[in-house]
């Protein structure tokens, strides 16, 4: 089995059964099993979630995405300024950059006023960060290869066509 | 007004699944594992591209034998994914290959002239064949061998008046394809018999565990190969109507002028589309393709699983299942399935007779369509054998 194949098929759908996986890759439910530990152990395979809309529920989120501006340390460079600030439980996802900020952090949180405050408060004034600036995101359109703003319509073929 | 019809007309088949068709498209609630086109949309960048072209008056008749850079493209392109080497005078864009193989017929056929198919095909081929004047002459594969085609199968049905085969590998409905061992016997007898090659390779980009070979890459019959392809089945464009003809200039001539009187061109923003998506659509099929692959192993393993026997097919998005040990026809077996199962797959015999015995189910939609129709498919199936 090739280990791309299971990641693609995986990274497509993480709900599909080491079964239904090995219907899919063409081959057994063991080696799925094995492959998947495998790659649990490496760190390839970093764990699983689910794409959810929150617009949709009755729960209030605010997702903001931070550009931050650092300077680098002598001995450890951007890694150790990153992990200030990646440990934060309130950071859903992080990355070092080219162009004009370092980091782009992206936050998530109940309020506006609490991602002001965690900004404020804990990303700012870490030792290192020279600059923030905060965008809010007023609608997800796609995420994650989703898209959420549009419904599946009906499958649009004829039902038979030879 | 039967007897204004013409006797060619009269000769046409008539579809013998009129009322599984009929039941089929009357339930909403109907599954279809019967539907021979992707179930992808069509890849945005190719539809960006079409209606800029719309916005910006592209809208006009094109060059009667379809956009030069796309003739241009199309050449890249074959030498691009298959090795093959032509020149834009050698390609005519067609209105889906479905224009392609009439025209063909109505370019090289005269009465009397006898047409190969090989059965199960795709059920156009013999229409074209008779509304040109022309005779069917078919070859029964037979499932041992992978419905592939044999020497000893084509040199039994040369006669003199043979004038060309129709070839269609990856195959609708089997998925069977021909690799270059499995053509290499075929072509000395091919070149001696003079016989004209139309090779329909409209899922050439399905296949598999094995590369695509198109007959045309043999040398020494090349001039004697048409080559017909074209957009829907690769890049998910049914709907836009563009295929294309590959063949000798001094053919492609002759089918230009007709093809001129009659459609003039196929629509000119669909074939800014396909120019997009020859230039520029290569990883859009490779992310379909794996994704047929997925569901070519399930539905194939799901099938093993019920206790038959099933071959894993190496091309386009069939399965042509064998359903003789449940005891029934194609036709019933179908009728059945989507009159007490809400499920619809194809019967075999609706593509010839030695597709008796089979139905093809396509593997052109999500994997939970997939596992929801073969559940019901499997209960069925155990209640006919438990019978």
């Amino acid at each position: 089995m090739e280990d791309i194949k299971l990641l693609k098929t995986l990274e497509n759908n993480a709900r599909l059964s080491n079964h239904e996986l090995a219907l899919m890759l063409d081959t057994t439910e063991d080696a799925v099993e094995a492959e998947i530990k495998r790659l649990e152990d490496k760190n390839v395979i970093c764990g699983f979630h689910t794409v959810i809309n929150y617009d949709l529920t009755a729960n209030e989120t605010v997702t903001a995405l931070i550009e931050v501006g650092a300077t680098p340390k002598r001995d450890t460079g951007y890694d150790s300024i990153a992990k200030e600030i990646y440990r934060f439980n309130e950071v859903s996802t992080m990355y070092l950059m080219s162009g004009k900020s370092e980091f782009i952090v992206i936050i998530k949180g109940r309020t506006m006023k609490e991602v002001s405050d965690f900004v404020a408060r804990k990303l700012a004034v870490i030792e290192g960060v020279t600059r923030t600036e905060t965008y809010f995101v007023l609608k997800q359109y796609k995420a994650e290869g989703i898209i959420l703003a549009e419904k599946h319509d009906e499958d649009p073929r004829m039902k038979v066509k030879l | 007004m039967r007897e204004y019809l013409s006797k060619r007309a009269a000769q046409v088949p008539v579809s013998g699944i009129g009322e599984f068709f009929a039941i089929a498209n009357s339930r909403p609630q109907v599954i279809s594992l019967a539907v021979g086109e992707p179930d992808f949309d069509t890849p945005w960048h190719i539809i960006d591209e079409a209606t800029y072209a719309m916005k910006h008056s592209r809208t006009h008749y094109v060059d009667m034998k379809g956009l030069r850079t796309l003739r241009e493209a199309i050449c890249e392109y074959q030498q691009r994914r298959f090795g093959l080497s032509f020149r834009p005078e050698e390609v005519l864009v067609t209105v889906g290959a479905s224009e392609a193989i009439d025209l063909i017929m109505r370019t090289i056929i005269d009465p009397g002239d006898e047409v190969i198919v090989l059965s199960p095909c795709y059920v156009a081929y013999a229409p074209a064949i008779i509304l040109a004047g022309g005779k069917v002459v078919t070859i029964e594969l037979q499932s041992e061998n992978d419905f592939k085609l044999t020497y000893d199968q084509l040199n039994q049905v040369i006669t003199p008046k043979t004038k060309a085969i129709i070839l269609n590998y990856p195959s609708n409905p089997t998925g069977a394809i021909m690799t270059k061992s499995d053509y290499e016997p075929l072509i000395n007898l091919i070149k001696d018999r003079h016989l004209m090659v139309i090779s329909d390779e409209i899922y050439a980009e399905l296949t598999y565990d094995h590369p695509h070979c198109s007959i045309a890459s043999f040398a020494a019959i090349k001039e004697q190969v048409i080559l017909v392809s074209g957009y829907s089945k690769a890049y998910a464009m049914t709907g836009w109507r563009v295929g294309y003809i590959i063949a000798d200039e001094q053919l492609i001539k002759p089918m230009a002028q007709i093809h001129e009187y009659t459609i003039m061109c196929p629509t000119s923003f669909s074939q800014y589309g396909a120019l997009e998506a020859t230039r520029n659509g290569d990883h859009d099929i490779m992310e379909m393709k794996s994704e047929f692959e997925r569901r070519r192993n399930y539905v194939v393993n799901r099938i093993k699983e019920m206790g038959l026997a099933c071959r894993m097919p190496q091309g386009a998005f069939y399965v042509f299942f064998d359903i003789r040990p449940t005891g029934l026809n194609s036709y019933d077996f179908a009728l059945k399935l989507v009159k007490e199962y809400d499920v619809a797959v194809v019967p075999g015999s609706a593509f010839g007779n030695s597709g008796e015995g089979f139905v093809r189910i396509s593997y052109a939609s999500a994997i939970s369509e997939l596992k929801a129709a073969l559940d019901r498919i499997e209960m069925m199936i155990k209640s006919l054998i438990a019978d």
